[in-house]
């Protein structure tokens, strides 16, 4: 996610990693046998929604404004 | 066997997410990523959660990645679309993760055909089990997120209004008001290029 400085690759990096948490807090449900764990994935999931939303949104607006999904070309807020 | 299908799900899962973040183009990186998110979705199947399977199958890799598609396609406007397009048609682009996503088919089919939902979980977790506890102890959780959508459909919509006919307007009434200036006219026109094609 660091070194990659596509905005897709970003969001998709963030993907993976929300996913990966939701990962364990299922595999924590299933060890301990409690349904918690899949309620928490799925707030997870809500979130991941949202976020990928709002953020494909933002990538969209910055590809329009500067062309570039290079993320080091929106180091300036006022272009 | 179902340890054996929670491995092979595990290591597709490990190997498509590592080609997920190493690939250069979007699309390539997409169809992994769709694979990563089913074989997660066989591993929750595999511990006792087919509804969080079900889920994972629903959201993740049914509407984030359709969305991730959108936006690709949006971005990917004008004549390097047809370019791209051509490419993409090529058996190297889409035989790894069909080949990837055949072995999960192969490997669910299975465990529906045997029956065995999760036969090295202890307790497979029903979804009436996860209701009641959604709408019991995490109610303020539930109210939450549902406010947390209801903020990102209206971001999300506010965001991409004014995308589109914000800059055109602009654009048109900037150059019949102000004499074009040579700086940036080719900033210009490339907008306007971009605009015209969408």
């Amino acid at each position: 996610m660091l070194v990659r400085r596509n905005l897709l690759f970003i969001l998709m990096s963030i993907e993976i990693m929300l996913n990966a948490a939701g990962l364990a807090f299922v595999t924590a449900g299933a060890r301990w046998a409690q349904a918690d764990g899949q309620v928490m994935f799925i707030f997870i999931l809500a979130m991941a929604a949202s976020e990928v939303a709002v953020g494909l949104a933002l990538v969209l607006q910055l590809y329009h404004q500067n062309e570039s999904l290079d993320a080091d070309a929106a180091n300036r807020m006022k272009g | 066997m179902s340890v054996i299908a929670f491995y092979i799900a595990a290591v597709i899962a490990v190997v498509t997410t590592l080609l997920v973040i190493t690939r250069k183009n979007a699309v390539q990186a997409l169809l992994y990523l769709a694979v990563s998110l089913i074989s997660v979705a066989v591993i929750f199947y595999d511990l006792g959660a087919p509804f969080m399977a079900a889920l994972e199958v629903i959201v993740y890799a049914g509407s984030i990645i359709v969305l991730f598609i959108f936006v690709v396609m949006m971005l990917n406007l004008g004549k390097r679309a047809t370019a791209a397009e051509a490419m993409l048609l090529r058996p190297r682009m889409w035989t790894g993760p069909t080949i990837l996503a055949a072995i999960l088919l192969a490997e669910i089919a299975y465990l529906l055909a045997h029956g065995s939902t999760g036969a090295s979980a202890a307790h497979v977790i029903p979804p009436t089990e996860i209701g009641l506890a959604l709408y019991g102890p995490y109610l303020l959780g539930v109210e939450l997120s549902s406010m947390l959508l209801m903020g990102a459909l209206v971001g999300a919509y506010h965001l991409g209004w004014h995308k589109q006919p914000k800059p055109e307007t602009q654009d048109v009434h900037r150059e019949h008001a102000t004499s074009p200036d040579a700086g940036r006219g080719p900033v210009r026109t490339g907008s306007g290029r971009i605009v015209g094609a969408a």
